[in-house]
């Protein structure tokens, strides 16, 4: 089997201020033709700088210090070349790039240009390297965009990426690296900002595209779940330096080094027993003592219903621009949820995006007007309507009810420093002399394992993980008992997440805290809620003990994201053939009793103890309640 | 996209007409007008015939009547002696100082100001972007640094003593008399090659002195805009793609840094204008400018009101063009409400 590339002793430093700094370290390994070889680390271990120089995109500070990157055409058409040596603005490396080796980014919203077409996008590398005319370019285009399943290729052609959701501009990421027909794919976390069943949907199309093409693809990621469905080999990067490799049996199975061992072990699986723990990498040593001493007292008792949620309905109305201004387009991003946390547990929100999940969320913090329904809350006076809250008594509950971010990076102001931001809050409600607020600010960074010495640095300055600690910390400033977390831990590394899960779980049992967690990793929702709730368009399908739900869902759109979860472990792989069949967030499509459509109420129906769905069926036939399980 | 045309020439009139309540207000603002000004001044010499003139003037200009009336006749809606007789109607009001219709005062002034306007747009744009786009693709080069010096030179630099030193250097060099927007040969002789020419030769220098500050904070600022979107993601996508720098340069980030510049064209109208008032008195320029500051100074309403009133036109024009050309640039504007369905 030839080797379509080939990395030997490849060295690669970056000249910083602070001097040279080894990025990537004598790393050595193969892609073999037609297989799939995963590059596993977390953010900083140099997997990325490994994909630009294959690319020839490394920054002006890095250089290649030693080693070879043989690129080998399986097809002959050309004869193998040494990537490292050529020039990377050249045209020899040009006539590579997006030709022969092709890479296919994380972000798909911000990798694509928001003002042109993305068949003028995907046609380009077909005009620069195939010598073909616009006409067939645009007749190359159409035939990619109905090999990675667009449902329209001819009007997606004209189609701008906003207008896309994120699945669909990932197919078009897949479509314009696979124009040339590249020998070798690079794909750089190229699921880690989907949703679950869109991630299923997308390595699947990966697998498909790659049998057809027969190219071979260099997958870099830190999910060992997408490695354990997708990887042929792997080669683990910890540093810059290569820890361990081998095929995917050998490493599952036997696990030599110890750094791919406490990976392993920071990813949350849903074999895990309800009290085990992850091992985070860098745990954080939790200092809570200086908060909890000054905390006020909560007045509701553990397990009495802290925030009720009463038939809140929520539409949003969309204007539709056409010739004549047209005709306005709702939707229905909240449709009569009736939803209680209790205080002292951790309700899991579950759903893909556009489930309503994060409306849910506004409509809790008050960020957001409701068409119908309303939000109470206890502050030990009995449940309140939100929406009446004025003056003080909403100051005190915006006290009550802090949130946190999705992502780390753009909910901190780069033009801040961490004091700065860490003080805020007590500014906002005159909390505190400008001593204490410092005081407050230290024990702050204490608590999530920071230390106090970075409180004069600016966000830049922190990564992802360091970062969203920063994010908790603020969240935490003022006290709060109930604390939004929305989707925490989605932009961070497997590591670092074990690491803000553990965090958060430590949290809330110090400071008596009462959570809300919206995510689309079922996995994550498992390990960390006490109870869940799963959404789908807006409406509440389901709803029960973690473990009941996780291990015997009802409903048939829980069962597909529960399906579309990658496990970690071979023995677990994704039934990739069984996706394709249901397309189960079409309410109208779910089977009797729990099929939906317009119109119908999304009631509730409990048919085990404490387990609700959501199936009108069921409720207009009556007398099956709690029988149907 | 004709309905969202028409809609927003549409919005136009009920702005107008805000701005031109706005302006009345303002330069009604200091107690008295020009009228009983002059009448004050009368009284203390005693010339009574005078002041039955200006009496009859005052009654003649609705003068004595309520604000909002006053307004009102002003723009045309409302009755004045002489029946409907406003803005709206063509009538631009008189001129106390000048003792003349104010078409007759400001009317030679503006095709020269739109000219001065225009011209100098155009010099910020075509000098600004090389200059922008060369500094953000080789930051901190020398040239970047050079061009960052004199761009702050520029922004440091009043306009007048620029205009002064300019005048002197142009004088020295070439011969040039370029005071005035003309050689004196041809004021007030029929248009010509030869007097197009001498106008052109006599534009360089105003379009350089009042531009340069304009032109300075664009390089600052299409450097900056387009040294966030050179590191977008986007753009490392179009070079794996293998485009060559230049193409996907032009393609990818300039078009995105630009909006905010063609956002601006009509931000830039009145500060041109403002901004070269003083530059017009040094080089006896026969913009509106130099009008306008006697104007206010003497409290002619009607002929204050009226440039006021002139420039916002230009700036709601100048607006109207930037979102024509923002919706025509940028697809997310344009197709904003398919985007969400």
């Amino acid at each position: 089997m030839v080797n379509v590339l080939s990395i030997e002793g490849l060295t690669v430093d970056f000249n910083t201020a602070e001097g040279f700094v080894r990025a990537v370290d004598d790393v050595s390994f193969v892609v073999p033709e037609n297989r799939t070889v995963a590059l596993v680390g977390e953010s900083g271990s140099g997997k990325t700088v490994i994909s630009q120089t294959i690319m020839g995109l490394l920054p002006q500070a890095a250089a290649i210090t030693s080693g070879k990157v043989i690129l080998a055409d399986p097809t002959g058409a050309e004869p193998p070349v040494d990537i490292a040596t050529l020039e990377r603005k050249g045209p020899r490396m040009r006539h590579l790039r997006g030709n022969r080796i092709a890479i296919i980014f994380q972000e798909p919203m911000t990798s694509l240009s928001p003002l042109h077409t993305i068949g003028d996008q995907i046609g380009e590398a077909a005009l620069l390297h195939r010598n073909v005319s616009g006409a067939q370019a645009r007749e190359l285009t159409k035939e990619m965009l109905r090999l990675v399943q667009f449902p329209d290729p001819e009007r997606a052609l004209d189609t701008y990426p906003f207008e896309l959701s994120g699945g669909l501009r990932q197919r078009a990421m897949i479509a314009m690296a696979m124009i040339c027909r590249p020998a070798l794919l690079i794909a750089d976390e190229p699921t880690t900002a989907l949703d679950v069943t869109i991630q299923a949907d997308i390595l699947k199309l990966i697998r498909e595209v790659q049998a057809e093409l027969r190219m071979s693809v260099l997958l870099i990621t830190h999910d060992f779940g997408v490695v354990a469905n997708m990887a042929d080999e792997i080669a683990v990067i910890y540093h810059g330096r290569i820890m361990e490799k081998g095929t995917a049996q050998q490493l599952f199975s036997d696990p030599q080094h110890d750094y791919l061992k406490a990976l392993l072990n920071a990813v949350p699986s849903f074999h895990m027993d309800r009290d085990e723990r992850l091992v985070p990498i860098r745990p954080i040593i939790l200092k809570s003592e200086d908060l909890t001493r000054n905390r006020p007292h909560c007045d509701v008792a553990p397990g009495e219903p802290l925030v009720e949620m009463r038939n809140v309905t929520k539409t949003f109305t969309l204007r539709k621009s056409s010739f004549l201004g047209g005709k306005a387009k709702t939707l229905t991003a909240l449709d009569d949820i009736n939803l209680t946390i209790r205080r002292g547990e951790c309700l899991g929100l579950v759903g893909e995006s556009g489930s309503g999940k994060t409306t849910a969320a506004k409509a809790i913090l008050r960020a957001i007007d409701l068409q119908g329904g309303k939000v109470l809350y206890n502050r030990g006076k009995g449940l309140e309507d939100i929406a009446a809250l004025k003056g003080a008594d909403l100051m005190d509950y915006r006290r009550r009810v802090q949130l946190i971010f999705q992502d780390p990076f753009s909910s901190l102001n780069p033009r801040m420093t961490i004091n700065d931001i860490l003080m805020e809050p007590f500014e906002v409600h005159g909390i505190g002399t400008p001593q204490e607020r410092a005081e407050r600010a230290r024990s702050l960074m204490d608590l999530v394992g920071l230390d106090p010495r970075f409180l004069r640095r600016y966000p830049h300055s922190f990564s992802g993980g360091q970062r969203q600690r920063i994010g908790i910390a603020r969240a935490l400033a003022l006290n709060p008992e109930f604390i939004l977390c929305d989707e925490p831990t989605s932009a961070l590394d497997v590591s670092v997440q074990a690491q803000i899960l553990n965090l958060l779980q430590d949290l809330k049992r110090d400071l008596n805290l009462t959570y809300l967690f919206v995510s689309h990793n079922l996995a994550v929702v498992d390990y960390l809620a006490d109870r869940i709730a799963v959404m789908c368009r807006g409406r509440l399908v389901e709803m029960g003990e973690t473990r009941t739900v996780t291990g015997n869902p009802l409903h048939p759109y829980t069962k597909a994201l529960l399906s579309a979860v990658p496990e970690p472990d071979l023995s677990a792989q994704l039934d990739f053939a069984a996706l394709d069949a249901k397309r189960a967030s079409e309410p109208q499509l779910w089977p009797e009793p729990f099929r939906l459509t317009d119109g119908v109420e999304p009631s509730l129906v409990e048919m085990e103890p404490d387990h609700f769905v959501c199936a009108p069926g069921l409720k207009n036939a009556g007398a099956l309640e709690g029988t149907a399980a | 996209m004709l309905y969202y045309i028409f809609r927003r020439i549409l919005m136009m009139i009920p702005t107008l007409f805000v701005i031109s309540l706005l302006i009345f207000f303002i330069i009604e603002l200091p107690s008295g007008d020009y009228i009983s000004n002059q009448i004050a001044a009368l009284k203390s010499t005693g010339e009574q015939s005078s002041i039955a003139k200006l009496e009859f003037l005052r009654k003649e200009f609705s003068l004595d009547r309520p604000f909002f009336e006053r307004y009102l006749v002003w723009i045309g809606l409302w009755p004045g002696p002489h029946g409907l007789d406003g803005l709206i109607q063509g009538n631009w009001g008189w001129s106390f100082e000048f003792d003349k219709p104010v078409d007759q005062v400001v009317g030679p002034t503006l095709p020269l100001t739109i000219v001065l306007n225009f011209a100098t747009i155009l010099f910020v744009y075509v000098v600004s972007f090389p200059i922008g786009i060369y500094s953000a693709t080789r930051q901190y080069s020398w040239g970047d640094y050079g061009f960052t010096f004199i761009g702050y030179i520029g922004l440091a630099t009043p306009n007048f003593l620029l205009a002064l030193i300019l005048l002197y250097l142009f004088n020295l060099w070439f011969g040039l008399s370029v005071g005035g927007l003309m050689a004196p040969q041809y004021i007030d002789q029929p248009w010509s090659f030869d007097k197009a020419m001498s106008v052109l030769a006599h534009l360089i220098i105003p379009t350089i002195v009042i531009g340069t500050s304009g032109t300075a904070a664009m390089i600052r600022r299409l450097r900056a805009n387009l040294l966030d979107e050179l590191h977008k993601q986007y753009v490392t996508t179009g070079r794996a793609k293998g485009l060559k720098e230049n193409q996907l340069l032009i393609k990818y980030p300039l078009r995105m840094a630009i909006n905010p510049f063609i956002a601006d064209i009509g931000n830039l109208i009145p500060s041109l204008v403002s901004g070269s008032v003083i530059v017009s008195v040094v080089m006896s320029l026969p913009t509106v400018g130099p009008v306008l500051l006697s104007a206010l100074q003497s409290q002619d309403q009607f002929l204050s009101g009226f440039i006021l009133l002139f420039v916002a036109v230009l700036t709601l024009i100048g607006m109207l063009i930037s979102d024509l050309l923002l919706a025509v640039l940028d697809p997310r504007i344009r197709l904003g409400g398919r985007a969400a369905s």
